[in-house]
């Protein structure tokens, strides 16, 4: 049922070249959840998400020093090597400042695709925010269609807006499937559906997920009885690796989380009324905020103890990328939050790759035998 | 013999100008913190606003501005930074946050620090031009002091000043004055404005003037004197005490042409620097190069505060400060500040870059080497780069940077011999 997510993610570059190969589409890279995906898919284009290389950075250390994010080092690294040759297009919405200068050096120093800045809000709470996200879609809109040499119709806006939302809808529910029921998907899994999810060709996405959802409701009740400590998986990384698995031995089963490759992405979907651009600005002005955009002093906070509440579980592991700085800021009044809730957490940061699996799986051991 | 008397008399002088100076400028801050954290007798208002802020409408509205960036450059100099950082890690911060943002967030709940903390604020104004830092820092003070936040969200310029952004910008402009308004409890004067962007303006001409007074030969003062200088053009810009300062000092610095009086005494080689000073070391850093014959005579840094003068509409100061506070140095592309570094190095006649790369401050270090790369084609002039912190020492290795401007001012040498 999920092998058609598992083999995307093996070779996320040779599915993008085979997509554009085979289907003869054009395919935009972008980084961060907070790209308007639904206007590149609007212009016909594949919408790819790039995560960052993680394995053996040279060619980007003549760029970037030691104390930026591997992120934004493993994405240049990529790019430098040639990885992304395949892409058309890449786009670069602003989030933090290690993003922003990634955008000026690779625009200076890749060549073959076309680069386009979002330069989004930092501030989303406003009116005059509202209208400058509005006027920077807009404007986004224009530039794809002059970049790609298609026009971008009201109506493949409304469709593309139905067709991510059903996306979102999906991944919904399958998260609701697992936190109700841990036992009938792995977390592996499930993130692997979430993080194909923004690789994948969209419309065959939108027709598996029903699949996939419909497989889980039937495992119901079938799962077996023993269950982990339920944990909720928070912070971030733009691009979280992989520690369901070892969490799962440690005794311990992610049952929700707040990462923007997870419940971030698809909490919000894009709701109709206005104009298609204006119903998209409106999207991403609601949806569950980065820590690099400012909605108001508290909302973080509140969510990851509602999360914790609404969810039934028993602690927090927060995940941070060494050297990014929104998450890190924001982690000591988070922690204080779920301290006054009541609510244990642990933290985890990681460098370039995940400590070695023996150390992972102690200090997730001492934390759930704790809670 | 008359050689080591001349260069003794030189540093003499040099010692009495600089105490003269110094007292001036010593007054000043006294002065004004004294005012700061007595505001509340006074019944003035405190605003905490970023470096990179628009300070005017405050000034205007007889706000008190008051900045934790400087304050952070305070803790630097006088070698507080790693204490307070290593308290604002116990609170969970990690430590490769800008330590600017770690000390002030730390020295906040000890009221620690070489002045006893800052006074407390009444409002807080953050203006994301200079990074995405402040924005996070900001909202840690809002939480602590439960005081309203203003956020001037100036979008980022890769590659030119968008219709949308401006208008956008200076909507947030009114959203500032509504909202300072609303905090004093009174209305804004707009004549007053009028008056304080002009003084504004003229203290930013006064201080690219004295800047400029460093593209002579020998330089009348480094870029060392200049991180201490620029305390006024941060702080109190919109007054009338920095035109009379930088007034004096002008003049000043132009006797010292006149006379052929140079910072370092016997100014050999010229040198450019770039970000931030590294606060606990710039005596060091400066008497290191000055033993080197090397003058560091201009620095990206302190020209960022009369930077976007072109963009500045004297009649209409308050409408152009959209296009002026969102077209600062940090606030826009790695080439276009390539080109920025290039002039400086035709303006100040540069034999070399000293780069410093700045752990805090990811806005102004990412991109540093690309920077590096294309001032070296274009100029063909060697650069050094220099790995540290602006306030937190532990990232400062004192023998490896000896060894390292040693080695540097020998390529330096032989390319002039
Ligand atoms: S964590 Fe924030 S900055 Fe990173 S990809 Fe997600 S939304 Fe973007
Ligand atoms: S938000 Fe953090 S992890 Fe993401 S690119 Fe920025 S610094 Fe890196
Ligand atoms: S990150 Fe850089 S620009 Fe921002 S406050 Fe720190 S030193 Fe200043």
């Amino acid at each position: 049922m999920l092998t058609e997510f598992h083999d995307a993610l093996k070779d996320p570059a040779a599915y993008g070249k085979r997509l554009k190969e085979e289907g003869g589409r054009k395919v935009v890279g972008y980084f961060c959840s907070y790209t308007p995906e639904e206007i590149i898919y609007a212009a016909g284009a594949h919408p790819f998400r790039l995560f960052g290389a993680g394995d053996g950075i040279h060619l980007a250390d003549a760029h970037f020093q030691s104390y930026c994010c591997s992120l934004v080092r493993g994405a240049l690294e990529g790019a430098l090597a040639g990885r992304f040759d395949f892409l058309d297009g890449v786009v670069f919405p602003h989030t933090c400042d290690s993003i922003q200068r990634l955008s000026d050096v690779w625009r200076m120093n890749v060549r073959g695709h076309f680069h386009l800045d979002v330069v989004l809000p930092v501030k989303l709470n406003t009116d005059s925010a509202k209208a400058y996200m509005t006027d920077v879609l807009e404007k986004f809109r224009n530039d794809l269609e002059r970049k790609l040499g298609t026009s971008i119709t009201e109506d493949g806006l409304k469709k593309a807006a139905r067709t991510f939302n059903d996306i979102r809808g999906s991944l919904k529910r399958l998260y609701e499937l697992k936190s109700e029921n841990p036992g009938i998907v792995s977390g592996a899994d499930l993130y692997a559906v979430v993080k194909a999810s923004m690789i994948m060709d969209r419309d065959r996405v939108v027709r598996l997920l029903p699949g996939v959802v419909r497989e889980l409701e039937k495992r119901r009740g079938t799962g077996e009885g023993e269950e982990g400590k339920r944990l909720v998986l928070a912070g971030g990384i733009c691009n979280h690796p992989d520690v369901y698995r070892v969490i799962e031995e440690a005794g311990g089963v992610v049952v929700w989380d707040d990462l923007c490759t997870g419940s971030r992405y698809f909490e919000e979907v894009t709701e109709g009324g206005g104009s298609p651009v204006a119903d998209l600005a409106g999207h991403y002005l609601a949806r569950p905020v980065c820590p690099a955009k400012h909605s108001g002093l508290y909302a973080r906070a509140e969510r990851l103890v509602e999360i914790v509440k609404e969810k039934r579980a028993a602690g927090v592991v927060f995940l941070f990328l060494k050297f990014c700085d929104p998450h890190s800021f924001d982690y000591p009044y988070l922690k204080k939050a779920l301290d006054e809730a009541g609510i244990p957490s642990m933290v985890l940061e990681v460098e370039d790759r995940l400590p070695s699996e023996g150390q992972l799986t102690t200090r997730f051991e001492t934390f759930v035998h704790m809670i | 013999m008359s050689q080591v008397l001349l260069y003794l008399l030189a540093k003499v002088k040099k010692l009495i100008l600089h105490f003269k100076k110094q007292n001036k400028m010593k007054e000043i801050m006294t002065v004004y913190y004294m005012e700061a954290k007595s505001a509340r007798v006074g019944g003035r208002k405190v605003a905490w606003i970023t470096s990179g802020g628009p300070v005017e409408p405050l000034i205007a509205m007889d706000v008190i501005p008051v900045y934790p960036e400087n304050h952070g450059a305070m803790i630097g100099a006088s070698k507080m930074g790693v204490g307070l950082c290593e308290t604002a890690e116990s609170m969970g911060y990690s430590t490769d946050l800008c330590s600017y943002a770690r000390s002030d967030i730390a020295c906040a709940t000890v009221n620690g620090g070489p002045i006893g903390g800052l006074p407390r604020p009444d409002m807080l104004v953050c203006c994301n031009n200079i990074c995405g830092t402040v924005l996070k820092w900001y909202e840690v003070q809002a939480r602590y002091f439960d005081v309203p936040l203003f956020i001037l969200d100036t979008p980022f310029c890769h590659v030119g000043f968008a219709q949308e952004a401006k208008r956008y910008v200076r909507k947030q402009l009114d959203e500032y004055i509504n909202f300072l308004e609303k905090v004093c409890g009174k209305k804004m004067d707009h004549d007053r404005m009028k008056e304080v962007g002009k003084l504004s303006l003229e203290g930013q001409r006064l201080w690219q003037a004295v800047l400029d007074t460093t593209a002579n030969r020998p330089a009348p003062m480094s870029a060392f004197d200049a991180f201490y200088h620029l305390a006024l053009i941060v702080t109190l810009r919109g007054t009338p005490v920095v035109v009379e300062y930088y007034t004096q000092l002008l003049a000043k610095m132009k006797d010292r042409v006149a006379k052929g009086v140079g910072a370092v005494p016997n100014e050999k080689y010229r040198l450019l620097w770039d970000n931030i000073p590294i606060w606990p070391r710039t005596r060091w850093l400066s008497q290191k190069f000055a033993a080197h014959d090397a003058c560091l005579v201009a620095d990206t840094y302190t020209s960022a505060w009369c930077g976007t003068m072109k963009y500045i509409d004297e009649n209409n100061f308050f409408d152009s400060m959209a296009e002026a506070y969102t077209r600062i140095y940090l606030n826009i592309g790695v080439d276009e500040m390539a080109r920025i570094v290039i002039g400086m190095v035709d303006k100040y006649r540069v034999d070399g870059i000293v780069m410093h790369s700045n752990r805090s401050c990811k806005p102004y270090s990412l991109g540093q080497y690309d920077i590096q790369r294309i001032v070296e084609k274009e100029r063909g002039i060697p650069s050094l780069m220099i790995e540290a912190d602006m306030v937190d020492e532990r990232s400062f290795s004192e023998s490896q940077v000896a060894t390292r401007i040693d080695a540097f001012m020998e390529v330096i040498k032989q390319r002039k011999s």
